[in-house]
């Protein structure tokens, strides 16, 4: 077992630092970074001094293997944008993002999942619709028009939360439901499909007839069962929600690591570009690491595999 | 990118939805601004941006101030001034001022502050503001000399604008990263705390010295950086907000009517034209053919794109340079009145009879882009439009790949003509044109100290560049305000938002 998360491990870092490789080249080729970094007023000999001070003009794989020599000891180096090292940016933007992943992605969970069984148990009810209505409107409605519809009742004319920011938990609790409402239906609908399928199978007519309550029969027979490929997506959705929560960032300014991503990108700040790729992708790694783990503890098959 | 209509029908929507904004926090004495931008670093000679120059002239003072009105120059943190002679500039400085954190300003400042911004080394993000200065001399405690490189008339005007004075101590001590975090200046405001990119605070200099800039007002300035207009709106309506600017015109005419804000609207510096390959630096290209040129000055209804998606106080440009910029003589320029007939005989005569297809590149402002593209398909110039970010579209520039692109540009808000016409027509990198005539008198124009003698040689550039249709210059930018109807304040045509002169009603 311990080799075998060994061998995963080292196949992780590998990934990623292949995900890191093909991100620099790709940014080389997105735009000359001497020119985004001098900005929209430089002019050529501007562009040229910036060019030699940061050494732009050496080969592309000198470049990146002196980036990647740094980064194995853990310098990251220092954004060309802000001036300040890389690794204190992303620890101070990621704190935010984080928060806004870990209240989104159990947002979803806790409204996905009971609505889910609940729809299961009762297929065609008014529960059920109002599920599958809940879950197409979520995939059909873009998460900045739906903060702006959040902002627009419950800031402006509740007045009740606070437009825009992140200086308290109060900040939190739009844009946790507008992340959180995006993952929900897929979540919702896969344990409803999955609850469905266990709930039919010949085990749980078995639990029946041995006469264990309807309780038990659900969370303890059906549901652990169901709930299996949920853990998977969740947790590709929560490395999605890490990186991708750029839109609801932007909407709700709280310049998390995804908004940051972002803007790094269009302002070709390579260093803090590149930092962010290979976080985020060691996320993606852990999180479906985890999400195996815990899938091995609610189905011992998995565990041999 | 988000469809417009969406974005009206939200903002319609939080009109609706305003039923009465909160009152600002006139009460606490502090005014709330809204940055759309992520400001890299506050030391001014580090960043790049508009934010960065509004914190610059609350937090600093240059040397030299010139009136956004007047465009008159007056003594800052120097009293007086004389040239030596043409590349010596000696300065008498104002007694008794101290920065933010107690150092007395001195010469020893001066010196320090120009002999570390114009070594190249030091990394100076514009280099162009600071790299016509050789060095600096102390001559007594109150007395220095600047030596230029070479001659540079605009001297002044760059000592009025981006060129801020710090304090020699402090500066050696903490270098542009801490400078960034906790600035220290003699300006109007202190800052309390800065948020990288995203929130800063400053207080008001209780001992500011008598500056033309005036006094400051109103005591506390809260900044924080809401990258989404929409939401900026609403932080406005809710009553979280008190001033936002850069305001997209439809937004602004909205909140005008709702009578519950102040909605000013002021011309800025920059200037959209359209770039043309003249010189073939892209290969065989129609355009190094006036005929095709002028048939492209000819196609474009200039007051209608003003009229229609500018508004406010955007005019039709006819140069290369802003019309209030030294040297930017408005008579000199050869104007094409909008004759779609005439491009199309133009084209004819030039051998494109049906047109032809170029690549149109652009970066921002895709809808006045599209609007220009289709002025070119009625006489029929068919377009391949490549709409990139800006440092691509700068690069492919540089190597002369560009047949035709929409391009804009701000002068960094210098009022002289060498900040645009001579930044694009020296046979630079970004010089389509490469015209030998407009460089001799472009340089002429440059380095003479004689107004006149400046004036006549920039007409010349400007009369050649637009008779032979190296661009097609169309229009000025500008910008709104909004604040709340109990904020005082009068825009400047700088683009400059100057926190001294806000107040409350």
């Amino acid at each position: 077992m311990l080799i075998f998360i060994a061998k995963r491990l080292g196949l992780a870092i590998m990934v990623a630092f292949t995900v890191s490789f093909i991100s620099f080249t790709l940014l080389f080729l997105a735009g000359d970074p001497a020119a985004a970094l001098a900005g929209e007023t430089a002019s050529g000999e501007d562009i040229e001094a910036i060019r030699k001070l940061y050494g732009f003009d050496r080969p592309m794989l000198v470049q990146y293997f002196d980036w990647l020599l740094s980064a194995v000891q853990g310098d990251f180096g220092e954004s060309y944008y802000f001036r300040l090292p890389v690794s204190s940016l992303i620890v101070e933007r990621l704190s935010v993002t984080m928060t806004l992943g870990v209240c989104g992605i159990t947002f979803a969970l806790l409204t996905a999942v009971p609505l889910g069984v609940a729809a299961a148990i009762r297929p065609n009810s008014l529960i059920d619709r109002l599920a599958l209505f809940l879950s197409v409107a979520g995939q059909a409605m873009p998460s900045f028009w739906f903060g702006l519809i959040l902002i627009v009742i419950f800031a402006i004319q509740l007045g009740w939360l606070p437009p825009s920011g992140a200086s308290s938990p109060m900040h939190f609790i739009m844009p946790t439901i507008v992340l959180g409402y995006y993952a929900m239906p897929a979540i919702m609908r896969l344990t409803r499909a999955g609850m469905l399928e266990v709930l039919s199978s010949e085990y749980i007519r078995t639990a029946r007839a041995k006469g264990a309550s309807e309780g038990r029969v659900l969370f303890r027979h059906a549901l652990r069962n169901a709930i299996i490929p949920v853990v998977s997506l969740a947790a590709v959705q929560m490395g999605f929600m890490l990186g991708g929560s750029i839109v609801v960032e932007s909407i709700f300014a709280l310049h998390g690591a995804g908004y940051l991503a972002w803007e790094s990108i269009a302002r070709n700040d390579l260093p803090t570009v590149q930092a962010l790729i290979l976080v985020f992708s060691m996320f993606y790694i852990v999180f479906t690491f985890l999400a195996d783990v815990l899938n091995a503890w609610l189905d011992p098959r998995m565990r041999s595999s | 990118m988000k469809p417009s209509w969406l974005k009206s029908s939200i903002a319609g929507l939080a009109l609706v939805a305003a039923a009465g904004a909160a009152s600002a926090e006139k009460a606490n004495d502090t005014l709330r601004v809204a940055f759309t931008k992520e400001l890299e670093n506050v030391d001014s000679f580090f960043n790049s941006s508009r934010e960065g120059v509004v914190l610059q002239r609350a937090i600093w003072d240059g040397l030299i101030y010139r009136d956004p009105v007047t465009n008159e120059y007056t003594g800052n943190l120097a009293t007086s001034w004389e040239w030596i002679d043409d590349t010596t500039l000696e300065l008498k400085l104002r007694e008794g001022v101290t920065f933010h954190n107690g150092e007395p300003f001195n010469a020893d400042d001066v010196v320090y502050t120009v002999n570390f911004v114009s070594k190249e080394e030091n990394g100076v993000k514009t280099q162009r503001n600071v790299n016509w200065m050789e060095s600096a001399e102390k001559i007594d405690d109150y007395t220095v000399r600047i030596n230029l490189k070479d001659k540079f008339p605009a001297a002044i005007e760059f000592l009025s604008g981006p060129v801020s004075m710090y304090p020699d101590q402090y500066y050696a001590e903490v270098g542009p990263s801490g400078m960034g975090l906790e600035p220290v200046g003699t300006g109007p405001y202190k800052v309390v705390s800065v948020v990288p990119g995203q929130h800063f605070v400053l207080e008001k200099n209780e001992n500011y010295h008598d500056s033309p800039k005036g006094q400051p007002e109103v005591t506390n300035i809260d900044i924080r950086t809401i990258p989404d207009v929409n939401t900026q709106m609403a932080e406005l309506f809710s009553g979280s907000l008190d001033v936002i600017w850069q305001v997209p015109a439809d937004q602004a005419e909205k909140l005008a009517e709702m009578g519950q804000f102040t909605v000013k609207n002021e011309s800025t510096m920059r200037v959209g034209y359209l770039s043309m390959d003249a010189a073939g630096r892209s290969g065989d290209t129609p355009f190094s053919d006036l005929r095709v040129r002028q048939a492209v000055n000819h196609a474009i209804n200039r007051q209608e794109l003003v009229d229609a998606l500018l508004k406010g106080k955007s005019k039709v440009v006819w140069t290369p340079c802003f019309p209030s910029q030294f040297g930017c003589e408005q008579d000199a320029a050869q104007t094409y009145e909008y004759d779609p007939e005439k491009a199309k005989a133009l084209l004819a005569e030039a051998g494109y009879p049906d047109g032809f297809t170029t690549e149109l590149y652009a970066y921002r402002n895709r809808e006045y882009a599209e609007a220009i593209i289709s002025y070119l398909n009625a006489v029929g110039i068919k377009t391949d439009f490549k709409f990139l970010q800006y440092s691509a579209l700068r690069e492919l520039n540089m190597k002369g790949d560009v047949p035709l692109a929409f391009l804009t540009w701000g002068s960094f808000s210098i009022n002289d003509a060498s900040a645009m016409v001579s930044q694009f027509f020296k046979h630079g990198s970004l010089d389509d044109a490469r015209d030998d005539q407009v460089l001799a008198d472009l340089n002429v124009a440059d380095s003479s100290t004689d107004p006149e003698q400046r004036i006549e040689h920039y007409a010349k550039a400007i009369k050649r560049i637009t008779e032979q249709a190296y661009w097609a210059p169309m229009f000025s930018y500008n910008t709104n305000y909004v604040f709340t109807n109990e904020v005082e304040y009068t825009p400047t045509a700088d683009e400059v938002l100057r926190f001294t002169t806000m107040s409350w009603k």
